[in-house]
C-alpha cells in the first residue's frame, strides 16, 4: 500500500506539492489527471525518492520513503517508474536494457536475468527486437521496452508518469494496450495522464490534481459524470 | 650553394636503434594516457561536485596543467621535486609529467561529455534500484567515453608528440632521445631527425587506427 499523507514540496519559492494525501491499495489502479505543471510528475518522483519533500510523509507498505534510515535503493526494486521521456539506455540493446538492474541489482545470474527480460521484452511486443539498439527503435518500441525494464525487476509497484505525452498519436495505442494488459493484470498502478479515455476505462479510482492538492478523488463513473469539484468539471468540459 | 652531404645510408644503420626507442616511446604514451584518463574521470566528477574540497583541488589541477607549458610540468617532475628530495628518473618524470598534462586536459572534455548525457538517464538507473557508484560506472561512463571519445584520440597523438620533450629531463631511451644521441655523436642531423620524424607519424598514425577498430568493435549503437 503506499500512502501519501499531507506531502509539501517546492522548488525554491515555487510551491509544487501542497498537502496531498493519496492512499492506494494493492491492485489498484488510479489515474491522476490535471493540466501540465501542476505537480503530478513530482508526486510521482517523490514517491520513489527521487525528490526530496519539505513535509509530510510517503509510506510503501509500511516504510516511510524519506526517513534517513530507509534505503532507497532496496525500496525502488519494489517500484518500478516509467518516464515521459523514455530514457532508454542508448548504449545497450534492448535486451541488456531490460537484464541489466536484475542481474546488477537483484544478483541474477545472466541465464535468469535474459529469461525474465526475454518474457517481459516479448509481452509487450518486442520479441523480436531484442538485440536492437534504443536509437533504431520508434518511440513507442522505446516506451514499451521502458516498461519492460521497469516490470523486469517484478515491482510491487507501478508509477506511470505521461508515458504516452511524448508519442506520435499513431503510437499511443500500443502503449496504452500494454498498460490496460498490466491493470487487468492485478498491477498496482499510479499513471499521470492526459488520457481520458484511458482513465475511464482503466482505472479503479481517477484523481483531479488542481493547485498542488488532490482536488477530488472519485470511481470513474463518478469521476466523469458527476464532478463534484468545481475545477473538474471545468477540466473536463475543457478537454472533451 | 650548401656543403651538406646527405648520407642516408649511414643514417639508416641505425634504425634498429631507432626503432627501439619508438617502442619506449609508445610505452610512455600508453602509460601516459590510461594513468590521465583515470585521473581525468575523477577530476571531471570532482568539478562537477558542490562540496568545495573536491571541486578546489580538481580545479587546480585543471588550471595548471592547461595554462602552463607541458614542457615546465616535466621539468617539474624532474628538477623541482628534486629540490624536496624527491628524485625521479627521467622515465619517471616524464610519464608523471605527461599524464599530469594528459589528465588536466581530458578532465574537461569528460566534464563536456558528462553535461551532454540527460540527467534523465541517471534518474532512471536510479529508480532501477542502482547505487549512484553502480548507476555511474554502468550508465554514465560508457556514454561518456563514447562522446569523448575523437577528443580522446587527438589528445592521445598529442601524448606521443609530447613525450620527446623527455630530452630535457636527460631522456636518453625514448625516440627522441637516441635521435639525439645518435645526431650528437654522427653530426647526421637532417637524417636522423627526417627518419625519427616519419616514426613518430608512423606511430600516431598506428594508434589513432588502433583506436577507430577499438571504437568500431566498442560503440556499435
Amino acid at each position: 500500500m503506499i500512502e501519501v499523507r499531507e506531502v509539501h514540496k517546492s522548488f525554491g519559492a515555487l510551491a509544487v506539492l501542497k498537502g496531498v494525501n493519496l492512499n492506494v491499495e494493492k491492485g489498484e489502479v488510479v489515474s491522476v489527471i490535471g493540466s501540465s505543471g501542476s505537480g503530478k510528475s513530482t508526486l510521482l518522483t517523490c514517491i520513489n525518492g527521487l525528490e526530496q519533500i519539505n513535509s509530510g510523509s510517503i509510506l510503501v507498505d509500511g516504510v516511510e520513503v524519506h526517513a534517513r534510515t530507509t534505503d532507497l535503493n532496496k525500496l525502488r526494486r519494489k517500484i518500478g517508474i516509467v518516464f515521459q521521456q523514455f530514457n532508454a539506455f542508448p548504449h545497450l540493446t534492448a535486451l541488456e536494457n531490460v537484464m541489466l538492474a536484475p542481474r546488477k541489482v537483484l544478483g541474477m545470474t545472466k541465464a535468469e536475468a535474459e529469461a525474465i527480460a526475454v518474457t517481459q521484452l516479448s509481452h509487450v511486443g518486442l520479441a523480436d527486437k531484442l538485440s536492437i539498439y534504443p536509437g533504431k527503435l520508434s518511440g513507442g518500441q522505446q516506451q514499451r521496452m521502458a516498461i519492460a525494464r521497469a516490470l523486469a525487476m517484478s515491482p510491487a509497484y507501478m508509477l506511470f508518469d505521461e508515458v504516452t505525452s511524448a508519442l506520435d498519436p499513431q503510437l499511443v495505442g500500443e502503449v496504452l494496450d500494454t498498460l490496460k494488459l498490466l491493470a487487468n493484470d492485478g498491477t498496482t498502478m499510479i499513471c499521470v495522464t492526459h488520457e481520458m479515455s484511458f482513465a475511464r476505462d482503466v482505472s479503479d479510482r481517477v484523481a483531479f490534481f488542481h493547485q498542488g492538492v488532490l482536488a477530488e478523488i472519485a470511481p470513474p463513473d463518478q469521476f466523469f459524470n458527476a464532478p463534484q469539484h468545481p475545477r473538474t468539471k471545468e477540466f473536463l468540459s475543457n478537454v472533451r | 650553394m650548401f656543403s651538406y652531404t646527405f648520407q642516408w645510408r649511414q643514417a639508416f644503420q641505425k634504425l634498429p636503434l631507432l626503432l627501439d626507442g619508438a617502442l619506449v616511446t609508445l610505452q610512455i604514451a600508453l602509460l601516459s594516457m590510461a594513468m590521465g584518463i583515470a585521473f581525468a574521470v575523477i577530476l571531471a566528477v570532482s568539478r562537477n561536485s558542490r562540496s568545495w574540497w573536491a571541486h578546489a583541488p580538481a580545479t587546480a589541477w585543471v588550471e595548471v596543467s592547461r595554462n602552463t607549458p607541458a614542457l615546465f610540468q616535466i621539468y617539474m617532475a624532474h628538477f623541482g621535486l628534486g629540490s624536496f628530495g624527491i628524485y625521479l628518473s627521467p622515465y619517471v618524470a616524464l610519464l608523471v609529467g605527461i599524464t599530469f598534462n594528459n589528465a588536466g586536459y581530458l578532465a574537461e572534455t569528460f566534464r563536456g561529455a558528462l553535461r551532454a548525457i540527460p540527467a534523465t538517464q541517471l534518474r532512471a538507473a536510479r529508480s532501477l534500484g542502482m547505487p549512484s557508484i553502480q548507476a555511474f560506472r554502468l550508465i554514465i561512463l560508457p556514454q561518456m567515453f563514447r562522446i569523448a571519445f575523437l577528443p580522446t584520440t587527438n589528445q592521445m597523438v598529442w601524448a606521443i608528440l609530447m613525450t620527446s620533450l623527455g630530452v630535457t629531463v636527460g631522456m636518453n631511451t625514448d625516440l627522441a632521445g637516441i635521435t639525439q644521441d645518435i645526431n650528437v655523436r654522427s653530426f647526421r642531423t637532417f637524417e636522423i631527425f627526417a627518419i625519427a620524424a616519419v616514426i613518430y607519424y608512423l606511430i600516431a598514425k598506428a594508434v589513432t587506427l588502433g583506436a577507430r577498430l577499438l571504437a568500431a568493435r566498442l560503440f556499435r549503437y
